[in-house]
């Protein structure tokens, strides 16, 4: 009876280990092209357009036939089946058909026995183009309304009249940068063909029936021919959600045509220059606000560099205008989303998807107002909060419910003793000449689902071994989220059994078919769900029949840490099992999940598309070198809301790294573009993300305890992907602080991001040129 | 041939193209896949493998990029690998502080900070901030923001505990002395050859009979053509293993850093001499770079963003070419001649650099501005070094990277400072002398006027530190 009333140590709200931990660090974790290679297998290298537009003339492939070991080259009328691959719309053929539209497009592919000799092969053939006139700058794009899907708008009230009556108003442009994913594993795809002329897929990707499905369309054959199976990436955030396919739709097509198992894995350069990131973002505002700097009215365009096609465009733009209003009451508004169509890779999901651009945009408004009235930026943003009674309607008509904003602000503002700080920092900068020191605080209120709502769907398969071991599997990916050793948990905590005695399986669409990617950190919200939805339906049928077989009632039925109790009578889990087997139980179930509650009407732009929201704040202190525009992150505090946290390690794992890449996407993390719109930054060693010197040299991060989810989430826990990428733009503002006080917090730096050394060194001579004009209209006067 | 040990286990190479490198053969060859490749241009560090090399009695042992390795290079080493650090299936105490800290997230970084974290718990003696944040400078992370990974090196440096290897000590000092080499080693395959000399007198000789090959040192720079520019290199003549090309001697007016001495193994004496070099040093790289790459590759590949460079012009380094039998000695700003062009004549190599003793009144300061403060390539690397008497310039040396096609002086800005008072309108002066003498360009590292800017805010800083030095104003230097 004792270990009955103990607890389970490794449930839901545990801090246990990734499921992977021990093979991670030995090196045994298996990743696709750690997977054993066949006698006979090939290697693919596509060969990529080196012009931004152009039309194709002629391509000729008989040169790749010339190098030993070859096996074949083909372009796009060598496809089997549909030739486009788009998520949504189409838009992207596999390879280039007629036309390149960038530098970096698949135009051929070519198979070897080694990589290195279908590199060669590739590079040999002949492609002549005729160049066409490329766009290669958002802000053509947006006048020439060269755009890849149509614009959108969010209106509530009349921001026009707003605007004019309001006491002061303000005007500005600003953009946001981009940023490459950098996964740590490149894109991977290895396939085998298999008999009933089908497919079995390895791939590294968040989409597995997207690919599935993609797969099948590109060779010709049903879905129902291809399996995919997807045990781990090594990262994704949201790089792998659509831009997997290419890799594997290649691989597909080839081994069709040879009959041989091919595997596209691409080089790091190839991957930077051939896949898109982080969407650029160029916004416009106009902003009416009074004395206390609250927002009377807002006019707010903003133009995502899609690239050159859809990809997931339609839904990255609206999530930035979902996030324009961060977790700000915006008054009369007005907000324009635009697709702009650039001659640049298909810039697709990252990790806020479209969010933290939004965001950027109100908060880089919040400081401009902040600067403009003299005031502290906290005190503007603070003004400016959703109210819980009154001012609780988003501009697109969602009610923002259990706002925590103003709590979370008021605890953050005191145990990062921001006040003070702030204090010691105006005391310090006085001292100081060269260095500067900044700090602010900016908070976060994301919304959880996907706002193309049928997407918020999942599906899990549970089945019980007589042995009392259970194999689980649902349809998320794990990317290294931690989502498997949730999930895991969950049905764990179900079953009342260790972890350890649940096996979490590679995600395959034999298991768990039509599943959705995973994405909008939706991960263990739906897949949780449906896992326990699995767990409680077998659950369910062990506790029927223990009520008949010991003849007792279902509530003398108990499950606890790896025991059933009957009454008085304690049996281990795996003897129930095993008489529930020889009983003629079935131990094996399906589980589904639908999200409740949401919709969104396009058409009035009106809705609730998110289940709910997450809350989180950031206080970041900075020091700026005033000469050269470099800085250091001195100290970070940090207050998120993952309601019940499933697992607070993870939790706090994805909330320190979400936070870092936040502050990367900010900081040093500048893609840039030559003339030509080749992608110069194209490697590590040109394009930098944080290493461990960059992190915070303090950097203090808490939870939100004993806060559950109001809705019914898996265990009231909350979504965490996505939501802390976001409190790395508390950097940024810190930054711009650090700046200001250069000219006495009179002048806002209004910087674009990223805040490179460079940027911030332009912005401290702005400043002073600022002070200058400034000087001379004083004595004038 | 070439022999090593592979973590215990002897291997033989008979027959292998000397272009393939550590990390392909471990994968590829050895199908030992726990080692990663996350970017096969040594930058991101999830190749990171350990090498033990025989010193004395010792075993030392260091971590480098095995994207950037030539398989040459091991001979007589041991290649300590993810695979070799469980005992009895056993997680490494490195490995279970990672698992403890939640270090992992997708895992695909992971061996290689292993590997970092088993090279800094083997050479140090408990843990250290500083000495962990330059371990782990080499290995990104793209999931956890480092925060874990850093309690994991605490976890394990304090813990220390004896290992397998410690355990293995003598018998693996046994076998490298068994296979340390005692004479020049080739090793060819693919039609293409390499040889490893043990005497500065056997490389002179071969690269006079072989003026085409290439000369490998840390290959940080050389390898990269094969990864990422897909060139062959059909001879190459490793330097590694060339002993009078490995010391660093002190005299009273000089010191003399061999050509092939690698970068980690010049802080000590350069600290001493100038701790603003050591310090540039620690941020030239990697750690895993830095114990591969050299100086004479530094100055050999005459890239115009080299950092080692500026600091010797300012310095007024020489350096010793040899050919054959031949030696001269000529000025550092001699050799640069323009864009990855120098007066090194064919089968002529740098033997050793040169460096003055610093003098009483030490005024070198060097300042390296990049995007990410650690392992990134300078947008601008600024070196300067005044001499002053009764408050005038008596000697000006003053030498930037990434402002010119070469690594140079800047001439005019130094004549506007001799003979001249040290004061702010001399200053200001030199600073617009800079103008005329360089022109640099924009690339994605910085734009020419930013360069051109901080170039001159660099001479404004160094003002400052020389008349007040007791107030820090770099970033790195506030704590
Ligand atoms: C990730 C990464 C980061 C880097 N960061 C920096 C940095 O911060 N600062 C910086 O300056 N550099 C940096 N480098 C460049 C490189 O590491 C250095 O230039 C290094 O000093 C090269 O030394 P090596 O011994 O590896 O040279 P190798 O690659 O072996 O050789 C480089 C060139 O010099 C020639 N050479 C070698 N030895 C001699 C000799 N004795 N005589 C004549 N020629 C010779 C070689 O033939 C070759 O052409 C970086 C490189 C990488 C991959
Ligand atoms: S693979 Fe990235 S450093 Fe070697
Ligand atoms: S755990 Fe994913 S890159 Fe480090």
């Amino acid at each position: 009876m004792a270990l009955v009333r103990q607890d389970l140590k490794t449930g839901v709200g545990r801090k246990i280990p990734h499921e992977s931990a021990g093979k991670h660090v030995s090196g045994e974790a298996v990743y696709i092209d750690d997977r054993l290679e066949f006698p006979n297998q090939l290697h693919v290298y596509a060969r990529l357009s080196d012009r931004p537009h152009a039309r194709i003339l002629k391509i000729d492939t008989a040169p790749c036939y010339e190098i030993p070991g070859v096996r074949i080259a083909i372009t796009s009328k060598d496809v089997p089946g549909q030739l486009d691959i788009g998520a949504v719309v189409p838009g992207d053929p596999l390879l280039a058909d007629g036309k390149v539209e960038y530098v970096g497009q698949p135009v051929i592919a070519v198979a070897a026995n080694s990589l290195e000799t279908a590199r060669k092969a590739a590079m040999a053939a002949v492609i002549e183009y005729e160049d066409l006139e490329p766009v290669l700058c958002v802000e053509e794009a947006l006048k020439k309304k060269h755009f890849v899907l149509d614009s959108h708008q969010h209106k509530r009230g009349d921001s026009a009249k707003a605007l004019a009556s309001a006491p002061h108003r303000l005007q500005g442009s600003l953009h946001i940068g981009g940023q490459e994913h950098f996964y740590l594993e490149t894109q991977i795809s290895s396939v085998i063909p298999t008999e009933d002329d089908g497919m079995i897929v390895y791939t590294s990707s968040q989409n597995p029936t997207e690919i599935q499905k993609l797969v099948a369309e590109v060779i010709d054959v049903p879905m129902h021919k291809v399996m995919v199976d997807m045990r781990r990436m090594g990262g994704g955030f949201g790089g792998k959600e659509t831009q997997a396919a290419g890799p594997a739709c290649m691989a597909a097509v080839i081994a069709r045509l040879t009959g041989q198992p091919t595997k596209m894995r691409l080089p790091r350069v190839d991957d930077m220059t051939i896949t898109g990131k982080r969407h650029p973002f160029y916004v416009e505002y106009d902003v009416g606000f009074d004395d206390d700097g609250r927002l009377h009215g807002i006019d707010l365009t903003l133009a995502g560099n899609c690239g050159y096609s859809p990809d997931l465009s339609g839904s990255i733009v609206d999530r930035a205008m979902f996030h324009a209003d961060n977790a700000y009451y915006l008054g009369d508004a007005t907000v324009t989303g635009y697709r702009c169509k650039t001659n640049t890779a298909s810039n697709t999901a990252y990790r806020g998807f479209g969010g933290p651009q939004g965001m950027v945009a109100i908060e880089s408004i919040m400081d401009h107002i902040a600067r403009t009235l003299g005031r502290d930026p906290l005190d503007v943003r603070k003004h400016n909060y959703y109210g819980t009674e009154d001012r609780n309607v988003t501009h697109y008509y969602q009610t923002v419910e259990d706002n925590q904003i103003a709590e979370l602000t008021a605890e953050l503002e005191a145990s990062s003793e921001y006040q003070r700080r702030r204090r010691e920092i105006a005391e310090f900068n006085r001292q100081s000449p060269i260095l500067k020191k900044g700090i602010a605080m900016t908070p976060v209120k994301f919304g959880i689902s996907f706002t193309a709502t049928f997407l918020n769907q999942a599906g899990a398969l549970v089945h019980i071994y007589t042995d009392g071991s259970i194999h689980l599997n649902h349809g998320g990916t794990e990317m290294g989220q931690g989502l498997n050793t949730k999930v895991a948990q969950v049905v764990a905590e179900e079953f009342q059994v260790d972890i350890d005695r649940i096996q979490v399986t590679a995600t395959n669409t034999d298991k768990v078919p039509n599943t959705s990617p995973t994405a909008a950190s939706s991960g263990a919200d739906l897949n949780g769900k449906a896992a326990q939805n699995a767990a409680i339906t077998i659950r369910n049928r062990l506790v029927a029949f223990a009520a008949r077989h010991f003849d007792v009632t279902e509530e003398d039925v108990e499950f606890r840490n790896n025991h059933v109790r009957v009454r008085e009578q304690v049996l281990p889990f795996e003897e129930l099992i095993q008489l529930a087997y020889f009983n003629q139980v079935s131990l094996s179930s399906t589980g589904f999940y639908r999200t409740p509650k949401i919709f969104y009407d396009h058409e009035k732009a009106r809705g609730r598309p998110f289940y709910y929201f997450a809350y989180g704040a950031a206080c970041s202190e900075v020091l700026v070198d005033t000469l050269t525009g470099e800085y250091r992150m001195l100290r970070t505090d940090i207050l998120h809301d993952v309601g019940a946290s499933l697992n607070p390690a993870i939790d706090i794992g994805q909330v320190e790294g979400a936070f870092v890449q936040g502050m990367g996407w900010l900081t040093m993390e500048e893609l840039v573009w030559n003339q030509q719109g080749r992608l110069a930054t194209n490697g590590p060693a040109s394009y930098k993300i944080p290493a461990v010197a960059d992190m915070p040299a303090d950097f203090r991060v808490q939870l939100v305890e004993n806060r559950k989810n109001k809705e019914d989430t898996i265990f009231n826990s909350k979504a965490v992907g996505e939501p802390p990428f976001m409190l790395g733009i508390a950097t940024w503002c810190a930054l711009q602080d650090a700046v200001a006080s250069v000219g006495d917090y009179r002048f806002a730096p209004l910087l674009d991001a990223p805040a490179t050394p460079e940027r911030v060194l332009w912005g401290v001579e702005k400043i002073k040129q600022a002070m200058a004009r400034d000087a001379v209209v004083e004595t004038v006067d | 041939m070439i022999r090593f040990l592979l973590n215990q286990e002897l291997r033989v190479e008979q027959d292998l193209d000397p272009n393939v490198t550590v990390l392909n053969y471990l994968r590829e060859h050895l199908g030992k896949t726990g080692t990663k490749e996350g970017c096969a241009s040594g930058d991101c560090g999830a190749c990171t493998v350990v090498v033990g090399e025989l010193e004395g009695d010792r075993i030392r042992y260091r971590t480098l990029n095995s994207c950037l390795t030539f398989v040459a290079s091991l001979n007589g080493k041991q290649l300590i690998t993810v695979e070799g650090l469980k005992d009895n299936g056993q997680l490494h105490s490195v490995q279970q502080a990672m698992v403890d800290c939640h270090g992992s997230q997708c895992g695909f970084c992971t061996p290689g900070f292993v590997m970092s974290m088993f090279a800094l718990q083997k050479n140090g003696t408990g843990y250290d901030k500083a000495a962990t944040e330059e371990a782990l400078a080499g290995n990104l992370c793209r999931c956890t923001g480092y925060r874990p990974i850093i309690d994991a090196a605490e976890q394990s440096c304090k813990a220390g505990s004896q290992d397998q290897f410690d355990r293995q000590h003598e018998a693996t000092l046994a076998q490298l002395r068994k296979i340390q080499p005692d004479a020049t080693c080739e090793l060819n395959g693919a039609d293409n050859r390499s040889f490893t000399p043990l005497t500065v007198a056997d490389l002179a000789e071969l690269y006079v009979t072989h003026p085409d090959a290439r000369l490998l040192a840390g290959g940080t720079d050389l390898a990269l053509e094969v990864t990422q520019m897909h060139k062959r290199l059909p001879v190459m003549i490793y330097v590694g293993n060339v002993a009078e090309l490995k010391t660093v001697d002190t005299f009273d007016d000089r010191i003399e850093i061999g050509a092939a001495v690698p970068l980690t193994d010049c802080y000590d004496v350069l600290s001493r001499e100038y701790p603003d070099f050591a310090d540039l040093l620690h941020r030239f790289a990697s750690l895993q770079i830095r114990n591969q790459g050299t100086l004479g590759g530094n100055i050999g590949n005459a890239s115009p963003i080299g950092d080692s460079p500026p600091a010797l012009l300012a310095l007024g380094a020489n350096i010793v070419l040899r050919q054959g039998n031949s030696s001269r000695t000529i000025a550092l700003e001699d050799y640069f001649v323009d864009y990855r062009v120098t007066v090194q004549q064919e089968s002529e190599f740098i033997e050793k650099i040169i460096v003055p003793r610093a003098p009483t009144e030490n005024n070198f300061r060097v300042y390296k501005i990049s995007k990410r403060l650690d392992d990134d390539i300078s947008a601008v690397c600024g070196a300067f070094n005044l001499q002053l008497e009764d408050g005038t310039v008596t000697d000006a040396r003053i030498a930037f990277g990434g402002m010119a096609a070469i690594p140079k002086r800047a001439r005019h800005c130094e004549q506007a400072l001799l003979g001249k008072p040290w004061d702010d309108e001399t200053l200001e002066t030199a600073v617009r002398a800079l103008a005329e003498d360089f022109a640099p360009i924009s690339d994605f590292r910085a734009s020419k006027e930013y360069r051109l800017l901080i170039a001159g805010n660099l001479l404004r800083k160094y003002k400052m530190e020389l008349s007040a030095p007791e107030q820090a104003i770099r970033v790195t230097a506030h704590v």
